[in-house]
């Protein structure tokens, strides 16, 4: 692909008989480029897709509700966020005097930059994926630790009592869910034998449900279903979402950390949290959903059961929204340590007698 | 029992999933949303709009300026003066010489209307007004009579649709 594509500039540039002189003066930039170029054919669909999620989620609950949803900004309303983009973009960031300014300012992009980093170890499809590295579920986790310190900088730095509770809830709420987190990623990783998410996609093609051609059954979440189950809720606790979504809960604390935040830099909070919702979801398909392997043996693997699967647990994350009511603060908690943990551990150690038995599906 | 059940329908998600599938069967419902600048809904005989003062067929006002509605208004919307007046046949009758409504007050209640012995004060089916300042919705003795010459034809027959119930 490299090739290919140093082909089509050289093909560009030699139009105007440039190419000699610019590759003498380009050669070694040439890998920065490149990776640039990787990152940006990656991060834009992500963006895109990213600015169109709200309005989808204003469109199903509205569906849900017997509403229609935005329809008015063009057809089917498909430009309203783009409306909503330029309707922040001229509005004033207003920093409050008593801030700490840097460190307002730092809040909203600590919540954005990992949710968009982590995409580096996604694999799109075989072989498609910008850094193959087999601690990549170890990355994953890592990055997706650093998102809280958006949430609590932020909080901290708005010197409000409404942005401070609501960065303590988000701390507290956030660091249970991913212990929950890890532990199913746990059982994930010794069934699959690796790190790596290529291996891990590739383990959940095998097995004998496969070789009967309905891969559908030989993924992760069916042998796996409690803690498909835990992962897919901890995912949405993890991003604060509905029914999880106390840390802005507008009924008590306003809108928790983002109440002193307007214009670009709220809307860049948005943004993380839709963004994180499309990792979740990536990486509940990844984990469990047999990522771009195809459900039945007859179609081929593609990229596009990526995207249908990351698209059916996005549709998850708002049916939920419409669905449930918002959980008290004590019971997370108690959900988080008492429910999913335990469940975890009991897990963990069935999965593994299940292994070293006979009956052992994963060798 | 009870606990076992409860726990058993707790770890299995029962109602949650129960609560998913309402919703989801609201996905596909028929939308019953109007859209209203282009759609709008059947409105009532009765509907409490706009209001207006009314004339006689020959063009003598109503009002007898008995500040029954003045009175019986809750939000104290209505201010009303009245005098006596020199009629073309040289008896006395007493009118109006201020009847005013403030809309930013009035509550649509509709109370002035049932107050009224000769029904001059009533509401239109008119919804659609807009002022540009506050003082644009203080609405003057000419400004209600002039919406009730407006608007008689709709208003008498509102109100010829009513009678039976009355």
């Amino acid at each position: 692909m490299e090739a290919a594509a140093l082909q089509f500039f050289q093909g560009f540039w030699s139009l105007f008989g440039l190419w000699d002189w610019l590759w003498s003066w380009f050669k070694p930039f040439w890998p920065l480029a490149w990776t640039l170029i990787k990152i940006v054919c990656i991060l834009a669909p992500v963006v895109a897709a990213v600015a169109y999620l709200p309005y989808f989620e204003r469109k199903v609950i509205a569906y849900m509700h017997v509403r229609i949803g935005p329809n008015r900004v063009g057809p089917f309303g498909l430009l309203q966020p783009i409306a909503d983009a330029l309707k922040l973009m001229f509005k004033e960031i207003i920093v409050p005097t008593k801030a700490s300014k840097a460190l307002f300012i730092l809040g909203p992009i600590m919540g954005l930059a990992p949710a968009l980093i982590a995409w580096a170890v996604i694999p799109f499809d075989a072989g498609l994926v910008l850094a193959n590295i087999d601690a990549g579920v170890l990355y994953l986790l890592a990055v997706s630790s650093i998102g809280v310190y958006g949430v609590i900088i932020s909080g901290w730095a708005s010197n409000s009592k409404y942005a401070f509770i609501g960065a303590m809830r988000s701390a507290a709420q956030m660091v249970s869910y991913e212990i929950s987190m890890g532990m199913a990623l746990i059982v994930v990783l010794m069934v699959s034998n690796s790190l790596n998410l290529s291996a891990i996609v590739a383990a959940q093609g095998k097995g004998t449900f496969a070789g009967m051609g309905v891969g559908l059954l030989s993924w992760n979440w069916l042998p796996l279903l409690p803690m498909f189950l835990v992962y897919l809720i901890s995912g949405v606790a993890e991003t604060n979402r509905a029914p999880f979504d106390v840390v802005e809960g507008e009924s008590e604390i306003v809108a928790g950390h983002m109440v002193e935040y307007s214009g670009m830099a709220f809307a860049l909070f948005f943004l993380a949290e839709y963004a994180n919702m499309i990792l979740i979801s990536a990486m509940v398909s990844i984990f469990f959903l047999g990522g771009w392997l195809s459900p039945v043996g007859f179609l081929p693997d593609s990229v596009w059961w990526l995207i249908a699967k990351i698209s059916f647990i996005l549709f998850l994350f708002l049916w939920f929204r419409a669905t449930f009511p918002r959980y008290r603060y004590d019971q997370i908690m108690r959900l988080g340590w008492k429910v999913f943990l335990p469940l975890c551990f009991i897990w963990i150690v069935v999965v593994g007698a299940w292994m070293m038995s006979p009956l052992n599906i994963w060798k | 029992m009870g606990a076992v059940k409860d726990f058993v329908k707790g770890l299995f998600l029962v109602e949650l999933l129960q609560g998913m599938a309402v919703t989801g069967r609201y996905f596909f419902a028929r939308k019953i949303t109007v859209q209203y600048p282009d759609e709008k809904t059947p409105q009532g005989f009765r509907f409490r709009g706009l209001h207006a003062l009314r004339r006689y067929p020959n063009g003598e006002e109503r009002c007898i300026s008995c500040k029954l509605c003045e009175a019986v208004c809750p939000a104290l919307a209505i201010t009303i003066e009245g005098a006596e007046r020199e009629d073309a046949d040289g008896t006395k009758s007493r009118r109006t010489t201020r009847y005013d409504i403030d809309l930013t007050k009035c509550i649509f209640c509709g109370f002035c209307e049932e107050a009224c012995p000769v029904d001059a004060i009533v509401e239109t089916r008119i919804f659609e007004y807009h002022g540009e300042k506050r003082g644009d919705l203080y609405y003057t003795k000419q400004m209600l009579l002039a919406n009730g010459d407006r608007y008689e034809a709709q208003i008498a027959a509102d109100r010829a649709q009513d009678a039976k119930y009355r």
